[in-house]
């Protein structure tokens, strides 16, 4: 058995030690954001959180990743409640046919959460990996630039609310 | 008593003699400014910035004098030494922060001796105990070309190098125990043109042996073993005097195409820093790199009378392989198992080829797991994802020892979770 703990929920699954960590996720687990791009590591579709980094999940084997919290879009938000990110990407209409976005978007909350201040430059360097062939590129950054700018002007108010 | 007395007084004046000259070296003139960059070029300059051009490519000089993201030649890249970190200078043609108003003359004696044109000492990251045995028609060449690069405004960096090496004039003595100043010495016997034009290209402008030579305590290249291995940026620059001796024997034509394409197909794709040195070399016409091969190929033992015989491989730990296998099979195999698609294109080399899986140290290997190699332009040969935050020390370990075993025909790497995480730590951090 191998234990995978996704989105904060542990699963036990019965799987081949081999198996591709996108291959858990989709077929054993029903969490389908993730997509399989390429296979090789090449297009960043399949791109999902391990320990806060961003990896290709097509080429992590699961039985690398046990233990380790694993987190997919589907942890982001709801369509209810959607992130900070997912709802940038809505107001710039950021997805033509949307295939790379699961990917895009992991890729750019991993660099949300560890470097919030990042310039468009330093983001447009971190999400060089990932791939978009119907080429919404300049509405994918247009629409990380905004949340990012969100997330600062939310730092600011919370920290002038606590010295209030 | 008589006699020893007469040593020491010679003993001391020799020492005496040596300092005044290494001090008189530390004291060097500056070389007067132009009062305004050379003006525009007349189109007679044309054919000298073309072979300028040829040398920049052949030195790689923009590789060192660029910073990441930053405008062509104007420097600031950080290079890690044993001794510190150093910053690459500006060397476009800006006349406050560049060489805009250096002389032809102030340039040629960096090149050669090592001297800015202020008269300060470099230090010999700066490869000039190579670039000093250029010819005077290539400095200049080399001079015109620069001289005609778009200007950039970017002061140079503060070094920041351990004490004592940050006193600038204590080269003087590194420059009178290592730099070999003046032309390469004609060959002792008669070569061909070809040979010639590699030698002078290796030796001189691309200066292979800064990084394929190991470094004495000084940093220097140590004496008597000239292009028998060396480190860099965490990477092991393999042997040059020993192609003849791998598992597969580089030959004349695979040497070229390496060089000129960054792919051998019997031993892998250039990665690391050699990665930018064959993207720069790739500019070369084919004559000058088919020149650099012949005369690296001339250093070469003789090819082994016997092919080695095949290495008792001993019986590697089971569970290991089982471990290995199952992180190859999901994180390798797509890519470089027998028969899969991405083997067959692109004159990928088989793994078991592979110049890092066959070396005598993982290091190579554990750099390119924990790494991949970036993307090339629009070459997709080379491509090779991370997997630093996809597999733990022990993990690579695993993947390691299954690779070598199963498609190199070796023994496992000894060790190899524990140098792992050493590299990890040497790596620069993101």
């Amino acid at each position: 058995m191998i234990t995978l703990s996704v989105n904060g929920v542990d699963h036990a699954l019965d799987i081949d030690p081999s198996m591709p960590l996108l291959y858990a996720l989709r077929n054993h687990l029903n969490l389908n954001g993730a997509k399989y791009g390429c296979g090789l590591g090449q297009c960043g579709a399949c791109t999902v959180h391990v320990d806060g980094k961003p990896v290709f999940s097509c080429v992590t084997p699961a039985s690398a990743v046990q233990g380790k919290p694993i987190r997919t879009i589907e942890g982001l938000g709801t369509p209810d409640r959607p992130s900070p990110l997912q709802h940038a990407f809505i107001d710039h209409q950021a997805a033509q046919c949307g295939y790379c976005i699961a990917g895009m978007i992991m890729r750019a909350q991993a660099l949300l959460d560890t470097r919030p201040t990042s310039t468009e430059a330093e983001i447009r360097d971190y999400l060089q990996p990932n791939l978009c062939r119907c080429g919404t590129h300049m509405r994918i950054i247009g629409a990380i630039v905004q949340a990012f700018g969100a997330v600062a002007k939310q730092h600011t108010d919370d920290t002038h609310g606590a010295h209030a | 008593m008589k006699r020893m007395r007469k040593f020491a007084v010679g003993f001391a004046a020799s020492i005496l003699a040596a300092a005044v000259g290494v001090i008189a070296y530390a004291w060097q003139p500056a070389i007067a400014a132009l009062p305004a960059p050379a003006a525009a070029r007349a189109d007679d300059q044309a054919s000298l910035v073309a072979r300028g051009a040829r040398l920049a490519e052949a030195g790689d000089c923009m590789y060192c004098h660029t910073a990441q993201h930053g405008e062509p030649f104007a420097g600031g890249l950080p290079i890690g030494t044993p001794f510190g970190t150093i910053y690459s200078t500006n060397i476009t043609p800006d006349p406050q922060t560049g060489i805009g108003r250096w002389s032809l003359a102030a340039f040629t004696r960096a090149l050669r001796e090592g001297v800015s044109r202020d008269g300060h000492l470099l230090y010999p990251a700066f490869p000039y105990p190579h670039f000093t045995k250029m010819s005077d028609e290539d400095i200049a060449a080399l001079y015109a070309y620069l001289q005609t690069r778009t200007p950039v405004d970017a002061p140079a960096h503060p070094d920041a190098l351990r004490f004592p090496l940050n006193f600038r004039p204590l080269m003087a003595g590194w420059n009178w125990l290592f730099l070999k100043k003046g032309p390469l010495a004609p060959p002792a016997d008669a070569q061909s043109a070809a040979w010639l034009r590699g030698r002078y290209l290796v030796e001189g402008p691309a200066h292979c042996a800064s990084c394929h030579t190991p470094m004495n305590a000084l940093g220097a290249e140590k004496s008597g073993s000239p292009f028998a291995g060396g480190r860099i940026d965490g990477w092991n620059a393999p042997p040059l005097n020993a192609l003849t001796r791998a598992p597969k024997p580089w030959t004349q034509a695979q040497l070229v195409a390496y060089l000129h394409t960054g792919i051998a197909s019997e031993h892998g794709a250039a990665a690391g820093p050699m990665l930018p040195v064959t993207q720069h070399l790739a500019n070369l016409p084919e004559s000058d790199v088919d020149a650099m091969a012949t005369y690296l190929m001339s250093l070469q033992p003789a090819a082994a009378a016997q092919p080695p015989a095949a290495v008792a491989v001993p019986p590697a730990d089971a569970a290991q392989l089982r471990a290995g296998a199952a992180l190859f099979t999901a994180s390798c195999a797509a890519c470089h198992a027998d028969g899969a698609p991405m083997r067959d294109i692109g004159g990928r080399p088989p793994l078991g080829l592979g110049s890092a899986l066959t070396a005598d140290s993982p290091r190579n290997a554990i750099q390119l797991v924990l790494h991949g190699n970036p993307w090339n332009g629009s070459a997709s040969a080379h491509y090779m994802p991370p997997f630093a935050d996809v597999f733990d020390d022990q993990q690579i370990a695993d993947v390691l020892a299954y690779a070598r075993v199963h498609y190199a025909q070796r023994p496992a790497w000894p060790d190899v979770a524990r140098r792992a995480a050493a590299i990890r730590k040497e790596n620069p951090q993101p």
